[in-house]
């Protein structure tokens, strides 16, 4: 029977300490997306739809393949459908990659909420919106790196992929990876994704004429709970926009620390500065004209 | 220390009071998260109906299959003890609990007479029974007994006979017996499972 409770590690906005980190032993999950072998067939989405019992939406034609132009707050996972022209001899590349969130090791979402336990990572690696908590700020679509959370413009709740914690905390693999026809997706501990994707993109650069194979793992969020692997690791920017190095915005991290301390600073220091003061001073003697108003006695 | 029943009622209203608002709270250990909507649903072994690679799938239904349980499909994904797809689907096998699941699915057999434009309902009785009587008929008329060079063929070339994916083996065993029967040559259909 279902437990289906995950140990916490991170927590945002949350004041003190966060009684699951660094308490347990639990390998890391990580899904790995083979762009080099994804066909475009969307069975990810439809999975994940299915499984989320996510209502189907209406999509969009503009002539390509991208009927959807980008995930929304109740559409996940996401295919986007790139054409790229290779610059060494012309030739045109049909680029596909499996949008969704990336579950960042140090996510720029879970920095930039304010709202106690609205989004919380698992000591797994899974980084979760918990939307009972949420506020619906949109600080973390702000500090996405990747522009994946989405406000439900009704509710004003924000939500994006899960990684389906509710089948990985049961030991299901995400329903996503599960339907792949191509096998293009893998999922497993983020040590063994790291060793399969590393053979991938040598077996590219080694014997299918991709010199610049590699996988995309970016060091700048920490690493990612979802990894690629690239035909160009050089160019992620030809995949729809996949930073090349992404990073918490600036904005963020100085709001959230220096600017933070030092508010906690001001305030804790006007406090102790009034009392004080008090001591100091003693309080606010009433003046003369206060009691008698206009001078007269 | 040797507290009274009142120092002690004291005591623990004090420190109960001050756990509630200095913080013991042991719920950010853990998050609740979404159950697993299929931990105790039935679980029914089934093969999809669309092309001919037939991969296996699991239909999830309500219940576990006690008496008074009307089962309902929750869930259908792919099944990984299935040799063909080893759990895997394709966007159209993903999206069968919609097709299971649909107020446009056929529930029962229709009919479109020639020269119609609608298509009426008919009851499963009639339906055979107009089959039977089409297939008769058709047989009757057009069955050859001998070819051109006089060798006897004894067969009925204006019946064909195509199924689909789903149909086992054993299905198909008694296709080929009762159209070979009739003399039908043209059979074909889609499944390899």
């Amino acid at each position: 029977m279902s437990q289906a409770t995950l140990r916490v590690q991170k927590i945002s906005g949350h004041a003190g300490s966060v009684p699951g980190e660094d308490t347990q032993r639990e390998y890391t999950v990580c899904k790995l997306i083979d762009t080099t072998t994804c066909i475009g067939c969307k069975a990810c989405e439809v999975a994940c739809m299915e499984w989320n019992d996510l209502p189907f939406g209406e999509t969009v034609f503009d002539n390509t393949y991208q009927t959807m132009p980008e995930t929304r707050w109740n559409y996940w996972n996401l295919i986007l459908f790139n054409e790229h022209v290779r610059e060494e001899d012309g030739s045109l590349m049909w680029l596909m990659r499996k949008n969704q969130c990336m579950h960042c090791a140090e996510p720029g979402c879970l920095a930039a909420c304010p709202a106690d336990g609205a989004i919380i990572q698992y000591t797994n690696g899974i980084v979760d919106f918990q939307q009972a908590n949420c506020i619906g700020c949109g600080y973390c679509i702000t500090g996405c790196p990747f522009d994946i959370p989405k406000m439900n413009p009704k509710t004003h709740r924000v939500f994006k992929c899960t990684l389906c914690t509710d089948r990985v905390s049961e030991g299901l693999e995400p329903a996503c990876i599960k339907s792949c026809p191509t096998g293009c997706l893998h999922f497993g501990t983020k040590d063994d994704m790291l060793d399969l994707a590393g053979k991938r993109a040598k077996q590219l650069r080694e014997h299918s004429h991709f010199p610049n194979a590699g996988v995309y793992d970016p060091p700048g969020v920490g690493g990612t709970g979802v990894i690629y692997v690239l035909h160009d690791a050089t160019k992620p920017e030809i995949y729809g926009g996949l930073p090349k190095d992404p990073h918490v915005p600036w904005t963020v991290k100085l709001w959230k620390g220096p600017l933070k301390w030092l508010g906690n600073v001001a305030m804790v220091g006007g406090l102790i500065g009034l009392f004080v003061h008090y001591l100091r001073y003693g309080p606010k003697a009433r003046e003369e004209e206060d009691i008698n108003p206009g001078g007269k006695p | 220390m040797n507290p009274t029943r009142r120092d002690f009622f004291k005591i623990t209203t004090v420190g109960g009071a001050a756990a509630a608002v200095f913080g013991f709270d042991l719920k950010p250990a853990f998050a609740q998260l979404r159950t697993l909507k299929i931990a105790r649903a039935s679980e029914t072994r089934s093969t999809c109906p669309y092309c001919s690679v037939s991969c296996g799938v699991i239909i999830y239904t309500i219940g576990d299959r006690a008496k008074n349980v009307t089962p309902q499909v929750v869930h259908v994904e792919g099944d990984p003890d299935h040799p063909i797809n080893r759990g895997t689907l394709c966007p159209k096998g993903a999206s069968l609990e919609q097709d299971i699941l649909n107020e446009r699915r056929l529930l029962k057999p229709q009919v479109r007479r020639p020269g119609g434009t609608d298509w009426e309902d008919i009851s499963w009785d009639d339906a055979l029974n107009e089959i039977a009587a089409k297939v008769k008929k058709t047989r009757d008329d057009t069955f050859i007994e001998r070819d051109a060079a006089g060798h006897t063929v004894n067969r009925c070339e204006s019946i064909a006979w195509t199924g689909g994916c789903t149909d086992t083996n054993e299905f198909n065993y008694l296709v080929v017996k009762s159209m070979r029967a009739l003399g039908v040559v043209h059979l074909e259909n889609q499944a390899r499972v």
